[in-house]
């Protein structure tokens, strides 16, 4: 495969130019889109996104089948911030709302004892450095981070890395060709990009 | 551990970056876009353009800057100066810019960071505040005012709107835990008295900000070696420190800056 094409969807959900400038400058070809067809021929799916859960799950409501479907045919999937949290089970995010329930687990709020949003550089604890994402990342790196809820996984064996505020939470996680992040990969400089292009090379294996 | 951030301030007019010294004596340093990507080899951390562009017609060449930015700079950066509605914030943030920074709109009409922070999230809406020391008699204070002893005497912080040009007689303090009720979800504080003088922060007014807020603070004004910007970091709780000229004119370097940061064990991102 000589160049990946990605299909970031489109949702309406805050800044998709940022996430589209990141990938294409680890080298892929990105479409912004919501077009099925498109979805269908890509190489690989990314949902990104900053906003509230309950709006997310509202207007992704007419591609939740074909984005589930491709990824249960295996094609490889990136989820950042909002679209790492979405593909839980649900979230209490203003009531409670049901998610894509890739992996099981709930969406909560931070821990009031800290200032919400959690925004800012904030480092991530590696917990499973044979994931291909986090090859060639340094334990304790820096990544950006803009949230205020995040998930509890079911099944901590999906957990590749967590950070620390006010509690420890799953800032990475992945199984098999999923793969999803609360910080912004696109935001986060070198590390980030670097993220951004082991996701690319996963597709190219 | 969440690190205290670096931030450089790029002040541009007509698409071109300047920054004035004590606002005034403007000298120009090169195209936004090129110094943002330079900053962040450098290893900054966040970035700020002030567009101080008088003509409001020239609003395009802001925005063609900020998506030019937005296409090459993977850290995230604010954009502020001549934001009047919520729309000129929308189409700000939908050329690729982070967060926005309101200042004079903010205090003529503060609804507009409540309805901003509603629409697009209180973490993309930043208040900038100017605020300058008034000194008062200390036998006869005024009694609405937050006083704070400093080492040059008792005083209260004036809001200054338009660039710095108009005082408003409103107390700073109390302006900043009004612009968190309202929504904003970062405060940038500059002291007008210390800007452009490389004399250090206004850790008095800094500290008392942070003390009485609880959103991040970006202390700003005053930044002229590498100790000024420990001392706000030791000395005060901020999130940020922003400074211009100084990374501007290369007289303090980035990565330098972080390691002896780093050694008075301040959480900063190497």
């Amino acid at each position: 495969m000589t160049m990946v094409n990605l299909a970031i969807i489109n949702y309406e959900m805050g800044n998709l130019k940022s996430i589209s400038s990141g990938l294409k400058k680890v080298g892929a070809s990105v479409q912004i889109t919501k077009d099925p067809n498109v979805i269908k021929s890509s190489d690989g799916i990314v949902i990104p996104g900053v906003g509230a859960f309950g709006d997310a799950m509202k207007n992704l409501a007419s591609l939740k089948e074909i984005i589930l479907s491709q990824i249960q045919e295996g094609k490889p999937f990136l989820g950042v911030c909002l679209g790492f949290q979405l593909i839980f089970e649900e979230s209490t995010e203003f009531g409670l709302h049901k998610g894509l329930n890739i992996f099981g687990g709930r969406v909560i709020r931070l821990p009031e004892t800290v200032v919400t949003p959690h925004m800012g550089w904030n480092q991530i604890f590696i917990k499973d450095y044979t994931n291909p994402l986090v090859e060639g990342i340094d334990d304790k790196s820096y990544v950006y981070f803009v949230h205020s809820y995040y998930p509890v996984p079911t099944a901590p064996e999906i957990i590749i890395a967590t950070t620390q505020y006010g509690v420890e939470f799953a800032s990475m996680v992945a199984k098999n060709h999923i793969f999803a992040t609360q910080f912004h990969p696109e935001k986060s400089s070198t590390v980030g990009l670097k993220i951004l292009k082991n996701f690319i090379n996963f597709i190219k294996k | 551990m969440l690190a205290k951030r670096i931030i450089p301030c790029l002040d541009m007019t007509n698409g071109r970056v300047v920054k004035g010294v004590r606002f005034v004596n403007i000298r120009d340093a090169g195209d936004p876009p090129e110094l943002a990507v330079l900053y962040e080899e450098q290893g900054a951390d966040e970035i700020i353009f002030l567009d101080i562009t008088a003509s409001h017609e020239k609003r395009d060449i802001l925005l063609d800057v900020v998506q030019r930015t937005s296409d090459q700079l993977f850290i995230p950066f604010t954009v502020g100066g001549g934001i009047r509605t919520v729309k000129d914030i929308q189409t700000i943030l939908k050329a690729g810019a982070d967060k926005v920074s309101i200042n004079t709109t903010a205090v003529k009409t503060p609804e507009i960071l409540t309805e901003a922070s509603r629409m697009f999230g209180s973490q993309c809406i930043v208040c900038a505040i100017d605020a300058k020391r008034v000194y008062v008699d200390e036998k006869a204070p005024p009694k609405d005012r937050i006083l704070v002893e400093t080492p040059e005497g008792l005083c209260w912080w004036d809001v200054y709107i338009y660039g710095g040009r108009k005082s408003m007689g409103i107390d700073a303090i109390q302006w900043a835990q009004k612009v968190e009720e309202l929504g904003a979800g970062e405060i940038m504080l500059t002291s007008m008295d210390y800007d452009g003088t490389k004399d250090g922060y206004d850790i008095p007014l800094t500290k008392e900000v942070v003390k009485r807020t609880n959103i991040p603070i970006i202390a700003s004004g005053g930044a002229g070696t590498i100790q000024h910007i420990k001392d706000v970091f030791i000395q005060t709780d901020c999130s940020a420190a922003l400074a211009a000229s100084i990374f501007h004119f290369r007289e303090i370097d980035i990565m330098e800056l972080k390691k002896e940061l780093q050694k008075e064990n301040i959480p900063i991102r190497l």
